[in-house]
């Protein structure tokens, strides 16, 4: 568990020096991911304690966005007057979003996915 | 309540939300019960815990009177994981490596539709509902995860900090209703699914593709990894 959060954090740190060293405008932790997957190529499996740390922190991705939801709340006076429209936009836009992406997905990749 | 009998809880008060323990405490605590809230209502996707807990602290901020920098000293221990998560991302890619590859095509043209479909409306619909050019520059890239929306935004002439605050705004949407609109579609794929949300909804959508199955859960950390690339690279050009 340990050596997997530790593999975990090591990557991260190798794709921020690289990201920062190029002024690649990706964010550190993706690169971390690109790298990551350019080693599990190549060694054909997932180390168990990659594999222990990586699954719980995944399995609780959703309570890693609360701290930076909560930040909403810091913005609340500068949306006040537009809130409505700004909501507006975001919920039909990520429904549009969201319905062309799955729809085209379906088709291009035919039933044979439909799991 | 006489000031004399307030005087030493409002002491305590002062302490306790002064340090980070209070504030990663309460986060956990907020957290779980809505997970459980969300476990004993048969997961309805309306009950999506992410969501439910960000209300609740942030009334519970507003109604304190505890500023979000003071929240946030505590909270940060929760917020650094994300890093180290979005590397493990990579795990279930890995796995389903091979029904990405048979997919490759499929992966790549919804990808851009979605991208496409996603931004560009958000900046037609905001034109015609008339916003000013600032906020249409800070509503583009919302799809993608906030460090990359904060820089897109920056460089386009946006605000970033509200970029952050769409970017949330929009994967509590993608998760609260995909499942929904995914439902009404009769979108059966798991596959396209987990695509869908993690192009257009990163990583809350991805979180909630997780709950979904392994297959979606794969297909959201490549959709919204693979987005945020575009994003990066594209949006500036046509701002």
């Amino acid at each position: 568990m340990l050596w997997g959060l530790t593999a975990l954090l090591a990557l991260q740190l190798a794709g921020e020096v690289v990201v920062r060293f190029f002024h690649w405008p990706v964010p550190g932790p993706v690169m971390g991911l690109v790298f990551a997957l350019a080693l599990l190529f190549p060694l054909g499996r997932v180390p168990k304690p990659v594999e222990d740390a990586g699954g719980t922190l995944l399995r609780h991705l959703s309570l890693l966005f609360v701290p930076a939801g909560v930040g909403v709340v810091a913005h609340w006076e500068r949306l006040q007057q537009a809130w409505l429209v700004i909501g507006v936009v975001l919920l039909v836009s990520t429904l549009l979003g969201l319905a062309v992406s799955a729809w085209v997905f379906e088709r291009l990749a035919g039933g044979e996915d439909a799991l | 309540m006489p000031f004399e009998a307030i005087a030493p809880w409002r002491e305590l008060w002062v302490y306790l939300s002064a340090t980070p323990l209070f504030s990663l405490t309460i986060t956990l605590a907020v957290y779980l019960v809505w997970e459980w809230v969300h476990r004993r209502a048969g997961l309805h996707p309306l009950l999506n815990p992410v969501a439910w807990s960000i209300a609740t602290l942030g009334a519970l901020l507003l109604g304190s009177g505890l500023p979000y920098p003071a929240y946030f000293a505590g909270a940060q221990f929760i917020h650094f994981l994300l890093g180290p998560a979005t590397v493990a991302l990579a795990i279930p890619i890995f796995h389903q490596r091979r029904r990405v590859a048979a997919h490759a095509k499929a992966v790549a043209v919804a990808l851009l539709a979605g991208s496409v479909t996603a931004a560009g409306s958000a900046v037609a619909l905001g034109a015609a509902l008339g916003l000013d050019a600032t906020m249409l520059r800070t509503l583009a890239p919302k799809s993608v995860t906030s460090p990359i929306a904060m820089a897109v935004s920056e460089q386009m002439g946006g605000i970033p900090a509200l970029a952050a605050v769409f970017v949330i705004v929009t994967g509590i949407l993608g998760a609260l209703f995909g499942p929904l609109l995914f439902a009404a579609m009769r979108v059966r794929s798991s596959a396209a699914k987990g695509l869908a949300l993690g192009v257009v909804a990163h990583g809350i959508g991805t979180a909630r593709a997780m709950q979904i199955d392994p297959v979606a859960g794969a297909f959201a950390a490549l959709g919204m990894g693979l987005n945020g690339v575009v994003t990066a690279v594209v949006l500036p050009w046509l701002g």
